[in-house]
C-alpha cells in the first residue's frame, strides 16, 4: 500500500461546505485552509469541488471469516469498505466459530490490522454461541487486544428478558453496549418476508412490525430499569420510530442504525421471488421508509450501518423459501444515502458525515475515527463525487459477493479516494 | 395466449373463458369411446414434483396422456431446501434431456415463477401448486365446475360467472387454493365471500377484491356456491383455533347448515376432505357436493391448459361443438 508522506487535496468540499485544500501529513492531517502549497508533497489529488468527509464508519458489517470465507473474507470485505469510503467496520460476531471468546475477536482484529485497507473492530457474541442462554465472557473480549466494547448476537435476538437484563447491566462496568437484533422469535417463525398486503398475496410467511417493536418497547424500558444504554440494529418500521422517539424523550439512553436498504426499498420487490430482495428484517413499505427518513434525518435514528451481508451466489440463485436473507452494502452506501437523504433534501453533507462517520464512532468508540476535519486529526478521510450518476455493476465490486439489490440501478455518488491515517487505501476509484 | 401458467391474477377474462370453453371440448372427447386426442403427440411433459400429491399428479398425468404426450414424473420431495440438488440444476437436467413443458408442484411459494423467469430453461411452466401462494389449474377446474352446474355445458359457453356468489369457507392463511379462487372467480364476475376464523385469515385480505366474514351461517343463505377448503388438524396446536370440535361447530359445513343454503346452491371442495372436520359425511356424499365431479373437471381443464399452452394453433376436436350443436 502506498504510504506517501504528504498528500495535498486541493479544492474539496469539507462536509460540503467551500472548497479548501487539506494537507495530509504523516497519517494526519497537517492543514486545512485555502492556497496551500503543494510543494514538497509525494501526492497532490486535485479535488475540483468534490464532497471530502471524515473517513466513514460501519457499526454493523458481516465480514464472515472464520467460517464462510466462500463469501467474504476479512481481506476481500476491507477492501469493499475501503471501495466504499469506510475507514473503520465493525465485524459481527456470527460467524463459524462464533466470535464469542477473546481469540476469535483477536483473530479477526488481527486479519483488519494486517491487511490495512480499513480499521476492523469485532463485535463480541452476548451470549455462548449466539444461543440466547449463556452469557459470553464479555469481559475478557473486552480485555483482549481487540477491547471489544459493541455486543451482539445479530442474526438472532436476545429474546428472554433476564439475559438481555443481565447483559445490559453486566456490560456498564466496562462501558459497552449491546446491539440488539429486535425480531420476536415466536412472531417470527417460518417468516419470510414484511407481513402485510404483499405476503398476504404471494403466500409467503409474515415477518410483522410488531415482532421488531415489542422487543424494543422491552428492552428500552429495560434500559432505562438497569440505567444502561442499549443499540438498537437495523430498525425498520414506522412503529420502531416512533418507540425510539418516545425512549429518547424520556431521557433513555438508546441509539438506533438504519440500514441504506431500508431507507429506499419497499416489499413490493418481493413480487419478482428473487431472493436477492431478501433481507432480515425484511424490505418494509412505503410507509416505513418514509418514516426512517425521516427519523434519521431528525435525530431520532442516530446512524446508518450497512448490514453487510454476503452470501455465495448459489444461496441466492433459488427459490425464495431456500435462500439465504442478507445483501452486501458497503460499496452502494453512501450512494444510497445520498439519493435518499441528500438529494432529496432532508440531510446535507455535514450531516451525512454524523450519520454515517462521527456517531457510529463515538457508539462503538472508534477511537481515530468519526473525527473533524482539522489539522491534528487523523487523516481519515473519503473523497465522493457527488455528481457522478451511474448503474451499479456488481461485477465491479470488491466484495467475494454480487448479493447486490441494486444491480443497473442509477445510484448518483462514487467515492473516488479513501484515506486511512493518511494512507490511500482507494485512489482514484481504484484499490490500493 | 400466455407462455407459461403461474398464477390465476394473470388470467385475462378471454384467456379464463377460453380455457373453460376448450375444457368443455376436452369434457365432450371423455364420452367417446376413444378418449385420446393426437394433439401433443411427440412433446414431452414433465410433472416435476417437489411435494407429495397424488391426486394433482394423477390428473395432471391423465391429461397429458389423454392428449398423447410422453410423460416424465419426477418425484423430487424436499430436494432443494433440504439442500439437495438445486431447483435450477434439476430444471436444466429435465429440460436437457427435452422436456417441452414442466408442471411443477412445489412447497415453496414463488418456486414455479422462479423457474419461468430466472432463465434457467425455455420451457413452458405450469404451476400446480406453490406454497401458500397458487393453484391456477384448481382455479380453473373450480370455475368450470361451478359454470357447468350454474349454467349449463352448453348454455355457459363464452360466459363467465358474472354475479355469481361464492362463498369460499377454511384455512385461507394457508390456501393456495383460496388465493387462485380469489383472483379468478373476480376476473369472471363473481362475488367472492371468505369466511374463516380471523387466526385464519391473511394480514392484508382486505385488499383483496372480495368481502370477509366471520360467520357462516349469514353468508349461507346468500351463495351459489360454497366451497369448503381442507382444515389440517394441526393447525390447532399452534393456536389457530381451540379444538376441532369448536372448529367444526363454528365453520364446518353439516346438512343443518346445508339446508339453509339456496336450492341450486352446490357444495364444493378441492379435496383431500377432512369429513367430520370441516365437512359432515352427510354433505360430502350429497348430490350437492360437486367434489368428485371437481376431480374429471381436473383432467378436462388441465388437457385444456396443456393443450393452449402447447398445442399451437391446431384445433383440439375436429368435430367442434358448433358442428355438434348444428
Amino acid at each position: 500500500m502506498s504510504e506517501p508522506k504528504k498528500t495535498l487535496i486541493r479544492g474539496a468540499k469539507v462536509l460540503g461546505g467551500e472548497p479548501q485544500d487539506v494537507l495530509i501529513d504523516g497519517g494526519v492531517i497537517a492543514q486545512v485552509g485555502t492556497g496551500l502549497s503543494g510543494d514538497g508533497a509525494d501526492t497532490v489529488v486535485e479535488a475540483g469541488g468534490k464532497i471530502l468527509l471524515p473517513g466513514l464508519v460501519d457499526l454493523h458489517t458481516h465480514l464472515r471469516e472464520p467460517g464462510r470465507e466462500d463469501s467474504e473474507t476479512v481481506l476481500t470485505g476491507t477492501r469493499a469498505a475501503a471501495s466504499g469510503g469506510y475507514t473503520s467496520v465493525f465485524a459481527m460476531a456470527n460467524t463459524f466459530p462464533v466470535a464469542d471468546t477473546a481469540g476469535v475477536v483477536e483473530q479477526v482484529y488481527r486479519l483488519g490490522q494486517e491487511h490495512g485497507y480499513c480499521d476492523v473492530q469485532p463485535i463480541g457474541a452476548v451470549t455462548v454461541g449466539l444461543e440466547g442462554v449463556k452469557l459470553a465472557e464479555l469481559g475478557a473480549m473486552h480485555e483482549s487486544a481487540a477491547a471489544v466494547t459493541v455486543f451482539s448476537d445479530d442474526g438472532k435476538c436476545v429474546h428472554d428478558a433476564v439475559i438481555m437484563r443481565r447483559a445490559l447491566e453486566y456490560v456498564k462496568a466496562f462501558g459497552g453496549v449491546v446491539a440488539q437484533h429486535a425480531q420476536e422469535p415466536r412472531l417470527t417463525e417460518g417468516a419470510q418476508m414484511n407481513e402485510g398486503t404483499v405476503s398476504a398475496e404471494l403466500g409467503l410467511g409474515g415477518w410483522p412490525a410488531v415482532a421488531e417493536e415489542s422487543i424494543i418497547a422491552r428492552d428500552v424500558l429495560l434500559a432505562e430499569h438497569v440505567g444502561s444504554r442499549v443499540h438498537i440494529c437495523h430498525l425498520s418500521t414506522a412503529g420502531s420510530v416512533e418507540i425510539v422517539r418516545w425512549a429518547k424523550s424520556r431521557g433513555i439512553d438508546v441509539t438506533a442504525e438504519v440500514t441504506p436498504h431500508h431507507l429506499l426499498l419497499t416489499d413490493e420487490l418481493v413480487r419478482t421471488y428473487n431472493p436477492v430482495y431478501k433481507v432480515n428484517p425484511p424490505l418494509r413499505t412505503e410507509k416505513d421508509v418514509m418514516a426512517l427518513r425521516e427519523a434519521l434525518a431528525d435525530g431520532t435514528i442516530d446512524i446508518v450501518a450497512t448490514d453487510h451481508a454476503p452470501h455465495p451466489h448459489e444461496d441466492k440463485d433459488c427459490e425464495w423459501a431456500a435462500a439465504a436473507m442478507g445483501m452486501v452494502g458497503l460499496e452502494t452506501a453512501l450512494g444510497v444515502v445520498q439519493q435518499t437523504m441528500v438529494d432529496t433534501g432532508l440531510l446535507d453533507w455535514a450531516g451525512v458525515a454524523d450519520r454515517m462517520s462521527f456517531k457510529p464512532a463515538e457508539i462503538g468508540q472508534a477511537t481515530g475515527h468519526g473525527r473533524p476535519v482539522s489539522a491534528g486529526e487523523p487523516a481519515n478521510l473519503v473523497l465522493v463525487d457527488a455528481d457522478y450518476r451511474g448503474a451499479v455493476d456488481p461485477a465491479g465490486f470488491a466484495s467475494r459477493s454480487r448479493n447486490t439489490p441494486y444491480e443497473g440501478r442509477e445510484l448518483p455518488g462514487r467515492v473516488t479516494h479513501t484515506w486511512l491515517r493518511g494512507k490511500a487505501t482507494l485512489a482514484d476509484g481504484k484499490l490500493a | 395466449m400466455m407462455r407459461h401458467l403461474i398464477s390465476a391474477a394473470d388470467l385475462t377474462r378471454d384467456d379464463a373463458v377460453l380455457i373453460l370453453d376448450t375444457a368443455e371440448e376436452m369434457a365432450r372427447v371423455s364420452d367417446r369411446p376413444i378418449k385420446k386426442l393426437p394433439a401433443l403427440r411427440g412433446r414431452t411433459v414433465c410433472n416435476l414434483f417437489f411435494e407429495d400429491s397424488t391426486r394433482t399428479r394423477i390428473s395432471f398425468e391423465a391429461a397429458e396422456k389423454r392428449l398423447s404426450a410422453d410423460v416424465i414424473n419426477f418425484a423430487a420431495k424436499g430436494s432443494s431446501v433440504s439442500k439437495g440438488e438445486s431447483l435450477k440444476d434439476t430444471a436444466q437436467t429435465l429440460e436437457a434431456m427435452g422436456v417441452d413443458a414442466v408442471v411443477i408442484r412445489h412447497g415453496a411459494s414463488g418456486a414455479p415463477y422462479r423457474l419461468a423467469t430466472s432463465g434457467w430453461i425455455d420451457a413452458p411452466v405450469i404451476n400446480a401448486g406453490d406454497g401458500t401462494h397458487q393453484h391456477p389449474t384448481q382455479a380453473l377446474l373450480d370455475a368450470f365446475t361451478m359454470r357447468r352446474r350454474l349454467t349449463g355445458p352448453d348454455a355457459g359457453i363464452g360466459q363467465g360467472l358474472d354475479g355469481r356468489r361464492v362463498t369460499i369457507v377454511g384455512d385461507v392463511l394457508h390456501s393456495r387454493v383460496a388465493r387462485s379462487n380469489v383472483d379468478l372467480l373476480h376476473t369472471l364476475g363473481a362475488e367472492v365471500t371468505l369466511v374463516a376464523p380471523p387466526t385464519l385469515l391473511p394480514v392484508g385480505v382486505e385488499t383483496w377484491p372480495c368481502e370477509v366474514s366471520y360467520d357462516l351461517d349469514a353468508t349461507l343463505t346468500k351463495s351459489d356456491a360454497v366451497m369448503m377448503l381442507r382444515v389440517q388438524r394441526e393447525r390447532m396446536n399452534a393456536a389457530f383455533f381451540p379444538t376441532e370440535r369448536e372448529y367444526s361447530r363454528r365453520y364446518g359445513l353439516d346438512g343443518d347448515r346445508m339446508a339453509r343454503m339456496p336450492e341450486h346452491a352446490i357444495v364444493m371442495h378441492p379435496g383431500p376432505m377432512v369429513r367430520g372436520m370441516e365437512i359432515t359425511a352427510q354433505v360430502a356424499d350429497s348430490g350437492r357436493c360437486t367434489a368428485v365431479e371437481q376431480v374429471a373437471n381436473g383432467v378436462f381443464t388441465r388437457m385444456a391448459v396443456l393443450y393452449l399452452l402447447l398445442g399451437g394453433n391446431e384445433p383440439a376436436v375436429t368435430n367442434t361443438r358448433t358442428e355438434e350443436t348444428k
